[in-house]
C-alpha cells in the first residue's frame, strides 16, 4: 500500500472550490463546470493502492483510501456534480433572480457532493461521519437556496430529521469505539471494526451486545429514506428549485446505499427493509399528484432495490446495488431535470395542471421518456443491464419473497414512473400550455445523461461500468449477461403488460388534488397538536396544582423552591431549587426501579 | 398526426395489442431457467406483470389511499 501524507481526498476540490466560487464573480460560472471534471481526473489519476492519514489529536485519520466501491460511487457523484452543475448555469446572468440563487445554491451543492465523495474515500469512522454530516449541511442549504416559504419549512424539518439521524448514529459510533478500546483493541476507529454485516450481523436475531451495530444501522437509515424513517425525502426534495431538486436526488441516499454495502452487507433484516422501500415507493407514488414529488417516492423505491441487494450479501447482489446506484443516479437526475424543465417554462407542477407538453417541449419530453425507459430497467437502456443483476442474485439465493416482491416492484416502477410521469405530464389531456424547451444549458444537460442511459444500456458498451464493481470477474469471464433471449422476452412482457394494467385502470388512476400522509404527519400535525391540547392545558393544570401545594408551605421552604413570578410578567420560571428538587426526585425513582429485578 | 384524435388513440390501442399478444406468442419460442417453479410457467411474467400491477393500483386507491389520502392544502391550514 502506498501511503501518503498531504495528498487531500478528491472531494475536497469540490469543497473547496464550492466555497471560494463566490469570490470569482464573473468567471464563477465556468469554473463551476471545471471543478467537477478536475475531481473526476483526479479520482482516476489516484493510485488504486493510495492511503493517506492525517493526525488528528491523539487518532491517525485515514481521509483516503480505496474500499471495494469507491471508485464507482466516488465517479458517479463526480460526474453528478458536473451534469447537475451544467444544468443549473445560470445563462440567464449573475444579477437575474436566477443567478442570485445559484450563487448560494451551486457552492451548497459542491460542498454536498464533495462530501459524499469524501465519504466514499473515508478509511475510519470518523472521517466518515464527519463528511456525513457535512453532507446534510451542504444539503440543507440547497433545500433553502430556493428561497420560497415552503423550502424555508421543509428545510428546517430535513435538517432536524438529518441531525437527529447524526446523533442516533454518532451514538452507535461511540458506544462501539468504547467497547473496543475497553477490550484494548487497536485503531478503534478502523472501518474493519465497523463491518458487523460481514461479522455476522444479522440484525434479527441480535443480542443485548448489539446496540451499537443497531443505532449506527438506524442512523444510516434515516438518510437511506427507509420507510417510516424517510418522510423527509418527499417532503423536502420537491421544495427545492428546478436544479437543487437534481442535486438532492443523488448524494444521501446513495451515500446511505454505499456505507450499508460497506458496514452491513449480507444483513438479512435489509432485505426486508429493501422490500418495504420498493412496494412503499410505488404505493406512495401512485397516489401523488405533484410531479416532483412522484419521482421523489421512486427514489425510495429504487433505493429499495439497493438496499435489498445489500441485505442478500452475494458478490452479484452487491456488485448489482452499486451498478444498480451508478444507472439510478443518472436517470433519477435526468427525470427530475426533465420535470424541473417543465417546472421553470411552465411554474406549474401538479398533474392536474399540467398534460400536452409535447406540443411545444420536445426534447424535454424524449429525453423524460428516456430516463422513464431507463428506471424501468426497458432492454437497451441502463436500468436492464443493472437492476436485473440484484433479481439474478435473489434467484441464485432460492429466496423467492424477495424475487416475487422485486419482480412486481418492477413492473411497478413501469407504472408509476416509467408511464405515469410522462404520461400526465406531456400527454394526457391538452392543458393548453404551449412552453418552449428550456434554455440550452438544461437541454445539453439532459440530452449529456439520456445518452449515458441509453449508452450504458448497449452491449459492449456497459462492461467499463462492470470492471469498476466491487467483485470485479476474473480475467476471460464476464460478470453477468443480461441479454439473453429469455431476459429480454421477460422483461418486455413485465412492463408492457404493466403498461396495458395502466390504461386498463386510468379512470382509477385519474388525478386529484390531494396528498397522502406519511410519517412526517407524526411531527408536523401530531406533535404540534399534542403540545397544543394534550401537553400544553395538562402543565397549565400543573401549574395550578403545584401553586396551591407550595401555597401551602411555610414561607421559608417556599422561597428555596420556588420564585414567584414577577408582577406583570407573561411566564413562570422555576427556581434552581425546584428544578434540582424534581431532578433529584426523578433520579431516586431510577434507582428504585433499577433495582427491581 | 395529434395524439389527442380519437382514430390515433384508437389506431395506437390496435398496435399495442398486437404487440403484447406477439410477445405472448414468443413465450414458445424461448427456453425459460425457472427457479420457484411458477415462474417458468407460459407467458408467466405476461399476467404477472398485470396481475400485481392492477392489484397495486387498486390497494393504493382504495385501502391505502381511503385512509391516508388529504386535500393537498392539509399542511397549509
Amino acid at each position: 500500500m502506498t501511503e501518503s501524507v498531504g495528498l487531500p481526498p478528491p472531494g475536497v476540490i469540490l469543497i473547496l472550490g464550492g466555497l471560494l466560487l463566490p469570490l470569482l464573480r464573473r468567471a464563477a460560472p465556468a469554473v463551476a463546470l471545471l471543478l467537477p471534471l478536475l475531481t473526476l481526473g483526479y479520482i482516476w489519476a489516484l493510485p488504486g493502492d493510495l492511503s493517506v492519514t492525517l493526525p488528528f489529536m491523539d487518532q491517525q485519520l485515514t481521509v483516503l483510501s480505496w474500499q471495494p466501491a469507491t471508485r464507482v460511487f466516488a465517479t458517479i457523484f463526480a460526474l453528478m456534480a458536473f451534469g447537475g452543475a451544467l444544468f443549473a448555469h445560470p445563462i440567464t446572468g449573475l444579477a437575474s433572480e436566477r443567478g442570485k440563487r445559484w450563487r448560494v445554491e451551486l457552492p451548497a451543492a459542491f460542498v454536498y457532493a464533495g462530501s459524499a465523495i469524501c465519504v466514499t474515500f473515508a478509511g475510519d469512522i470518523l472521517t466518515l461521519f464527519m463528511f456525513w454530516e457535512l453532507m446534510a449541511v451542504g444539503s440543507t442549504a440547497v433545500v433553502w437556496s430556493a428561497g420560497t416559504e415552503g423550502s424555508a419549512r421543509a428545510g428546517m424539518r430535513y435538517a432536524l430529521v438529518h441531525l437527529v439521524g447524526g446523533v442516533v448514529l454518532m451514538a452507535g459510533i461511540l458506544a462501539h469505539v468504547f467497547a473496543l478500546q475497553s477490550q484494548g483493541v487497536p485503531d478503534p476507529l478502523a472501518l474493519s471494526h465497523f463491518a458487523f454485516g460481514p461479522a455476522g450481523f444479522d440484525a434479527l436475531s441480535c443480542g443485548p451486545g448489539d446496540v451499537a451495530a443497531w443505532l449506527i444501522l438506524l442512523g444510516v437509515l434515516v438518510n437511506a429514506a427507509a420507510p417510516p424513517l424517510g418522510a423527509w425525502l418527499a417532503d423536502a426534495y420537491p421544495e427545492a428549485s428546478e436544479s437543487g431538486t437534481v442535486f438532492l436526488s443523488a448524494f444521501t441516499t446513495k451515500t446511505a446505499v454505499y456505507v450499508l454495502m460497506l458496514l452491513f452487507a449480507g444483513t438479512e433484516l435489509l432485505i426486508y427493509v429493501g422490500l418495504a422501500m420498493a412496494v412503499y415507493g410505488i404505493v406512495y407514488a401512485i397516489l401523488e399528484n405533484d410531479m416532483r414529488r412522484i419521482l421523489a417516492y421512486s427514489i425510495v423505491n429504487q433505493v429499495g432495490f439497493m438496499v435489498c441487494g445489500i441485505g442478500i450479501g452475494t458478490a452479484m447482489a452487491l456488485n448489482g446495488a452499486a451498478a444498480h446506484a451508478f444507472a439510478h443516479i443518472i436517470y433519477k437526475a435526468l427525470l427530475l431535470m426533465s420535470a424541473g424543465s417543465v417546472l421553470y417554462m411552465t411554474g406549474k407542477r401538479k398533474c392536474t395542471d399540467l398534460g400536452g407538453l409535447y406540443h411545444s417541449m420536445p426534447i424535454t419530453m424524449v429525453c423524460g421518456i428516456v430516463g422513464a425507459l431507463a428506471i424501468s430497467s426497458f432492454p437497451l437502456t441502463s436500468g436492464f443491464v443493472t437492476k436485473s443483476m440484484i433479481n439474478q442474485a435473489a434467484a441464485d439465493q432460492h429466496l423467492a419473497l424477495a424475487w416475487f416482491v422485486l419482480t412486481a416492484a418492477s413492473a411497478g416502477v413501469f407504472l408509476h414512473a416509467g408511464i405515469k410521469f410522462p404520461w400526465f405530464v406531456f400527454f394526457q389531456k391538452d392543458s393548453g400550455l404551449r412552453p418552449p424547451d428550456p434554455p440550452w444549458n438544461m437541454r445539453a444537460a439532459m440530452i449529456f445523461f439520456a445518452a449515458l442511459c441509453v449508452l450504458l444500456g448497449v452491449p459492449g458498451v456497459y462492461q467499463p461500468l462492470y470492471a469498476i464493481l466491487p467483485f470485479p470477474a476474473p480475467a476471460d469471464v464476464e460478470l453477468y449477461v443480461p441479454y439473453t433471449g429469455a431476459h429480454v422476452l421477460s422483461q418486455l412482457q413485465l412492463l408492457l403488460f404493466s403498461g396495458l394494467a395502466f390504461f386498463v385502470l386510468l379512470p382509477v388512476l385519474k388525478r386529484t388534488l390531494t396528498i397522502t400522509l406519511d410519517s412526517d404527519w407524526f411531527y408536523r400535525t401530531l406533535a404540534p397538536a399534542s403540545w397544543k391540547h394534550l401537553l400544553s392545558p395538562l402543565m397549565r393544570a400543573f401549574g395550578e396544582v403545584r401553586d396551591g401545594f407550595i401555597g401551602g408551605l411555610p414561607d421559608d421552604l417556599k422561597r428555596l423552591v420556588y420564585s414567584p413570578p414577577a408582577e406583570e410578567s407573561w411566564f413562570r420560571e422555576w427556581g434552581l431549587g425546584g428544578a434540582m428538587i424534581t431532578i433529584t426526585g426523578i433520579l431516586f425513582v431510577y434507582l428504585v426501579l433499577g433495582f427491581v429485578p | 398526426m395529434k395524439l389527442e384524435d380519437p382514430a390515433t388513440i384508437r389506431m395506437l390501442w390496435v398496435v399495442s395489442l398486437v404487440v403484447l399478444a406477439v410477445l405472448v406468442a414468443a413465450d414458445a419460442a424461448v427456453e425459460h431457467h425457472p427457479h420457484f417453479g411458477v415462474d417458468g410457467g407460459f407467458a408467466f411474467h405476461a399476467w404477472y406483470g398485470f396481475a400485481v400491477c392492477a392489484g397495486m393500483v387498486l390497494v393504493s386507491k382504495f385501502v391505502v389511499g381511503l385512509l391516508l389520502k388529504r386535500r393537498d392544502t392539509y399542511y397549509d391550514d
